[in-house]
């Protein structure tokens, strides 16, 4: 009687991955609008060779500080070069910037923290410990302090980067893991001889994946900013490599003359910044298997 | 008859000890010095309520808790000296089924990955066809469609997600499965459909079952023997016939008669205990129960009574029992 | 028929987007008389707690059909901000968890204090010993002492009696409980299931009890009405719900709980389980899990039928069995 199948067992209807993730975007036009900024900023900087009107290093004495025309359309800085051509190829160095530390200290971070939450003990106190230090370091002064000792340069800065990030990546895989430590389908898995190694890969990280997915994105935002920040700074990108930050670092000395360098300089800063915090939190609301209920 | 499992004097206190700020205060005896024996084949019934270590005394014995003293034996094997390694191989022998349908199947990993995830573990069916043929099997078992392997959990009613837990559980052929209150989460007229499941799939399979519950009447239906606890002990344990007619302990009578059940005129026999369960972390002093007792007497507060035999095969933690039982309703 | 206290005539609450409504409860229609004790039963998603939090106002749904009268007045009518007056003065309710109800940073004295504020006793030295008074009626000991505690000192069984002192400071009309004892152990329940109905006694409330267990139900009232998939399907006396159920449903559910004092090598069961909200579009909702049902109740959802003078069940093929007449009709 019991093993024949009972006539009204039928499931739930659940909405696939996709139809939420298409809800949650569609439900909100704001993150179309960042998706589609997220998308034309990858491909500018991959196609950066192949779309840019110009050399981003080439200096022409003619050319200096001219306003925008059909030849230079965001005008030319003070060696002559070509603005547009340098937001392109600048785009490149965000890129890869603000994607390179935030996916490395997610990595790094989410393992320590998995290791801090699940087996506690001297592990967890050695590794909160040191996630404390160095959180009490703004990023920003971490990053300069480092630059100072190990010089500037682009990876340099990512190396820097990824220390300052791995501790937040590190304190939110703690809390998670701590959380989901406690949960009936851990204690279920120990209960069935899975071994540790695979119940933290199968029960524990597909569980905590979501806040560190959205971690990871607003910090590409932050990455990008801090980018700018620091080249800004001099200690970044260094010239004559074009990046967002000395663009507009090289904009301030002629901040009156000629706007137009920091004026695209900042539009796309603001624009990508902004699209990539919209897009965490619309994957926070995606990814959350309560809200999809 | 030879016992599947024998625990002796096993004992579990929570709580750090030591420490500057801590005293003995922090800690709490969740089991104390509980001995019993669960045969092949039968189901012993664990109730008592909320805090009286029913639970944790469950998971002793799968060693998912380890331990503070006493000694685990296992169709004769001490348990509590294997190595991690070892007790990982053992749990192919004992299994678990859990309260919360909702919580103990992970969310993110589908019906056949779960019930497939012992097998892969015991190498109990090779490449993937044969698992989920096995598993399809399983799922048939419990009275669930084979199509619904591919779904996650979510999309399943707490009785359905029960017989997932179920089907895992069976999975590996195990001779001991510890049932933890498998029923209580769920509707009335879901639980009627679980328990004769599991009861269906015992007589097939030939497992021991600890079934741990609440309430009594709900394991009426499906214990062999019942083991009453109250504070981490266990104050009365028999077979099933003399527990439900003859109960011996006025903890067990009172658990017996408190619920409330849908028939006429039940009301007037039954019997309220005063006050609350005492914290485990302070248990009274002689016999744990003499607070709330309707019976006590000094020496209750003084002496804790043994458990000791009241009947054939019935022990009871009393000072009061009566060596020859009179059935309770004849004696109100 | 004056008698009524609360009337509830075709309820009817939906959930979700007003375009795809899920519809929790549908066309639900019972009374409660004054100082009467009625219970009702009902798995989850049979509508029950909806029922109970729209007669409150308390719900996030919409009751797009019905009204739900108060001494004749329909508190569907009223506007907001006439709500907290009737919430505690005409009718109170307290929940599964007291925890969640109770403010965990005033102490409990000061929060009945503050209920009866609320509800017009000005006089300060009256508010506390009514306050005391209430404590002492609910059975916690050394009630003037316990005025300065706070929830979290209580155990489980404790707040759910402070719940009650609180609820009924004011004498309302009407306690709404809400699976009260759900969350307690076995002998706590039988406690406050005792204290229940030693406070109805006293103050001659009417109580509306919401449980999944027949048990409860039976220990603390008169007369039951059994919600099944968000409607009514049998109402009776509590004594001919359980001695001659006729709804398929009842019986099923009578049957299928364990009891200590009869043993039976299976129990009975209900084959498969309750619909998901909003999933039964037509005809009767139960006859999936049905033992009785025929081709009519695919087509048509039965109406109430009466069966005796106090009861009546929503089935085709029990009426047509015992040959009675529709509901309403002759009443």
């Amino acid at each position: 009687m019991t093993a024949s199948i009972d006539p009204a067992l039928q499931l739930r209807p659940q909405p696939s991955a996709f139809t939420t993730l298409r809800r949650v975007i569609l439900d909100r036009p704001a993150t179309i609008f960042a998706l589609i900024i997220v998308i034309l900023f990858v491909l500018v900087a991959v196609l950066a060779p192949w779309i840019a009107p110009h050399d981003p290093l080439a200096q022409s004495i003619l050319d200096v500080n001219k306003p925008p025309s059909a030849v230079h359309p965001v005008g030319t800085d003070q060696f002559g070069r070509d603005v547009l051509s340098r937001l392109i190829y600048g785009s490149r160095n965000s890129l890869i910037f603000g994607f390179v530390s935030p996916v490395l200290a997610a990595i790094l971070g989410t393992s320590l923290g998995v290791i801090a939450g699940y087996f506690g003990g001297i592990a967890d106190r050695i590794i909160s410990r040191v996630i404390d230090l160095l959180l009490a370091f703004p990023e920003l002064l971490l990053a300069i302090l480092i630059a100072a000792v190990l010089g500037g340069g682009f990876w340099n800065v990512v190396a820097v980067l990824t220390v300052a990030f791995t501790p937040g990546f590190a304190r939110v895989a703690r809390a998670s893991t701590l959380a989901v430590k406690q949960e009936p389908y851990i204690e279920a898995a120990v209960a069935v001889g899975l071994r540790t190694p695979m119940i933290i890969l199968r029960h524990v990280v597909p569980n905590i994946a979501a806040p560190i997915v959205v971690l990871t994105t607003l910090w590409i935002a932050s990455a990008i900013r801090l980018e700018a920040s620091l080249s800004f700074l001099g200690i970044g990108t260094q010239p004559p490599n074009p990046s967002w930050g000395n663009i507009i670092r090289d904009g301030l000395n002629n901040l009156f003359g000629s706007p137009w360098p920091i004026i695209g300089a900042g539009t796309l800063i603001t624009l990508v910044v902004l699209a990539f915090n919209l897009i965490g939190d619309a994957v926070r609301d995606a990814l959350d298997p309560e809200a999809s209920r | 008859m030879t016992a599947l499992i024998r625990a002796e004097n096993l004992g579990k206190t929570f709580g750090a000890t030591g420490g500057w700020f801590r005293g003995a205060s922090d800690q709490v005896r969740a089991v104390d010095g509980v001995t019993f024996d669960v045969e092949a084949g039968e189901t012993l019934a664990l109730v008592g309520e909320s805090g009286c270590g029913k639970s944790t005394l469950g998971r002793l014995l799968l060693r998912l808790i380890d331990p503070t003293d006493g000694t685990i034996r296992f169709d004769g094997q001490d348990v509590t000296r294997l190595s991690s390694a070892e007790m990982r191989m053992m749990r192919q022998r004992m299994q678990i089924i859990f309260q919360d349908p909702f919580g103990s199947l992970s969310p993110r990993r589908t019906i056949g990955q779960i019930i497939g995830e012992p097998l892969e573990i015991f190498g109990l069916a090779r490449g993937r066809q044969a698992r989920r043929d096995r598993v399809a099997q399983l799922l048939d078992q419990v009275g669930l469609p084979p199509a619904y392997m591919d779904r996650l959990p979510r999309q399943f009613s707490g009785g359905q997600r029960q017989r997932v837990g179920i089907a895992r559980a069976i999975a590996v052929n195990p001779s001991f499965i510890v049932a933890d209150e498998p029923v209580s989460a769920l509707d009335v007229s879901i639980q009627a459909q679980i328990i004769n499941l599991m009861q269906d799939l015992q007589r097939d399979a030939g497992f021991s079952y600890l079934f741990i519950a609440h309430d009594l009447a709900v394991v009426r239906h499906i214990a062999d023997r019942v083991a009453v606890m109250y504070l981490g002990r266990i104050v009365e344990v028999g077979p099933k016939r003399q527990i439900y007619d003859a109960p011996q302990h006025p903890y067990t009578q009172a658990l017996l008669s408190a619920a409330p059940e849908p028939e006429v005129d039940t009301v007037s026999r039954r019997i309220i205990l005063k006050g609350d369960v005492p914290s485990p972390s302070n248990i009274p002093p002689g016999c744990s129960f003499h607070t709330r007792c309707p019976i006590a007497q000094e020496i209750c507060r003084r002496d804790r009574p043994p458990l000791a035999q009241v009947a054939p095969g019935q022990l009871a933690a009393c000072h009061f029992a009566r060596p020859n039982p009179i059935p309770l309703g004849d004696a109100a | 028929m004056s008698q009524d206290l609360l009337r509830l005539t075709d309820v009817t609450i939906e959930f979700g987007p007003p375009k795809k409504p899920i519809r929790v409860v549908e066309g639900v229609g019972f009374s409660v008389a004054k100082g009467e004790s009625v219970g009702l039963v009902g798995e989850s998603g049979s509508g029950k707690s909806v029922t109970s939090l729209a007669i409150m106002r308390l719900i996030g749904g919409r009751v797009v059909q019905g009204r739900i009268e108060l001494e004749g007045r329909n508190l569907l009518d009223l506007p907001a901000s006439a709500l907290p007056e009737i919430r505690g003065r005409d009718i109170a309710m307290i929940f599964q968890e007291p925890m969640s109800s109770l403010n965990p940073l005033m102490t409990i004295g000061d929060q009945i204090g503050e209920a009866l504020l609320l509800h017009g006793w000005r006089d300060r030295t009256a508010r506390r010993d009514r306050t005391i008074e209430m404590l002492h009626l609910v059975g916690i000991p050394n009630a003037e002492g316990r005025l300065g505690a706070y929830p979290h000192q209580f155990s489980g069984g404790m707040r759910q009696r402070v719940m009650i002192a609180m609820a009924v400071a004011c004498a309302p009309k009407l306690l709404i409980a809400d699976e009260p004892t759900t969350a307690l152990d076995v002998t706590i329940q039988a406690q406050v299931l005792d204290l229940m109905k030693k406070v109805r006694r006293e103050l001659g409330m009417a109580i509306l009890l919401i449980s999944h267990d027949l048990g409860v139900i039976a220990d603390v009232c008169e007369r039951v009405i059994v919600m099944y998939a968000g409607r009514v399907v049998e109402e009776a006396d509590i004594r001919t719900i359980l001695t001659r159920p006729q709804h398929p449903y009842t019986r099923g559910l009578l049957r299928s709980v364990p009891r200590r004092n009869h043993e039976a090598e299976r129990l009975y069961q209900i084959p498969g389980s309750v619909p998901p909200a909003g999933s039964v579009r037509q005809g009767c909702p139960f006859r999936d899990r049905c033992e009785l049902s025929v081709s009519r109740c695919a087509e048509e959802m039965p109406p109430m039928f009466r069966f005796g003078s106090s009861q009546s069940a929503a089935c085709w093929v029990t009426a047509a069995a015992e040959g009675v007449a529709q509901a309403g009709a002759a009443a």
